[in-house]
């Protein structure tokens, strides 16, 4: 026992305590089994002992020990790595895939969270040494709840507006409103759609979100979100019972077709407001210099 | 390059409408055309897309 030794225990405690509570099972299913928990809380708890360890090696003057800190850089990239190969490997079998959009988002979550750690743990015996224990428990709720505030983004209903809409066929063409979707051929296949067939339209409520909706990926995440809350009327072998987001060029509204097991409309609006706006189909149109010098900010 | 739509078969009651490289299925009822139609697109892991009232082709997307 040393000087160094409680904070760092403190420290490592406190950051690996961080990273259960960053480790949520929810509807995306991943990690569920122990296992797979174990490798993030092992992980996790690395990260917090590179995190806590670096004030007492500087106060030490040991500097070189903070190089270390580079390492961990590249062993937690190599976390975001495993995340992306595992999820891509099973998401073709997937019946409604979440896409890899989707997937490099949850990739960098994982990465980042274990940052989140370092920085816990390296405040907390930062403070500790600095002022004492009971400051320590301060800066360490201070910690879990900036980690709470970063680990949530956006969701779908905040950009749009989603209204409940008819499917209906006009000869074998789908349409979800006047937006069209697919061309189904047998009239066994349009019946089983008019049965279990729901659309919904999402308004953008500004320019920026047009091209958001229009990602792919997030289409693709909606479809995945929705059909892994309500269940999905579909199997392999029925290629044609496969729900579908198609956009409305004029106005970039997008049609949402999906097949839900569970036929309660109103709690499928709330699961499509629940999707997370994926960052990487952010875009910000208004922000450019352009668009900037018309509404006359910037000369 | 990939291909990655393709027209595995042509389903038709109008053999006057169809010719070239698919397989096609003449069939003499409507009935009968979507009952093979079914069969196809289950068979053949593709969507049947109506293109009229006496043309389906299956494809796989």
């Amino acid at each position: 026992m040393n000087e160094y030794t409680l904070p760092i225990i403190f420290g490592v405690t406190v950051g690996t305590i961080a990273r259960a509570i960053m480790l949520r099972t929810d509807y995306r299913q991943y990690p569920t089994y122990l296992h797979g928990k174990v490798i993030h809380l092992a992980l996790g708890f690395i990260a917090a002992g590179l995190g806590a360890v670096a004030i007492p090696a500087i106060m030490e003057k040991e500097f070189t020990a903070v190089t270390f800190l580079t390492i961990a850089a590249s062993q937690f990239r190599e976390v975001r790595n495993m995340e992306r190969n595992t999820l891509t490997e099973l998401d073709s079998y997937e019946l409604v895939p979440r896409g890899n959009t989707y997937i490099e988002g949850i990739a960098i979550a994982f990465e980042s969270r274990n940052y989140l750690v370092i920085f816990t743990s390296f405040l907390t015996t930062f403070a500790y040494l600095l002022a004492g224990w009971s400051i320590a428990i301060v800066v360490t709720i201070i910690c879990y709840a900036v980690s709470r505030k970063l680990m949530s983004g956006s969701t779908l209903k905040d950009i749009v507006d989603i209204s409940l809409s008819e499917v209906h066929f006009d000869g074998a063409g789908l349409y979800v409103d006047n937006i069209y979707i697919m061309n189904i051929g047998l009239p066994e296949r349009q019946e089983e759609i008019g049965r279990f067939g729901m659309g919904f339209v999402l308004t953008p409520k500004n320019f920026d979100v047009r091209s958001t909706i229009a990602n792919l990926g997030q289409r693709q995440a909606i479809l995945h979100d929705v059909s892994v809350s309500l269940g999905v009327f579909r199997d392999s072998g029925t290629p044609a019972l496969v729900p579908l987001i198609k956009r409305d060029l004029d106005d970039g509204r997008i049609g949402v077709f999906i097949l839900p097991q569970n036929q309660d409309p109103k709690k499928a609006a709330e699961i499509i407001g629940a999707v997370p706006v994926l960052e990487n189909a952010i875009r910000m149109p208004s922000e450019s210099k352009v668009s900037k010098r018309n509404r006359g900010e910037e000369k | 390059m990939t291909i990655d739509k393709a027209i595995l078969a042509v389903i038709t009651t109008n053999e006057q409408k169809v010719d070239g490289g698919a397989p096609i299925f003449y069939c003499e009822t409507k009935d009968e055309m979507n009952k093979v139609a079914a069969n196809l697109e289950a068979i053949l892991d593709g969507i049947s897309h109506a293109l009229s009232d006496e043309l389906y082709i299956i494809v796989k997307h």
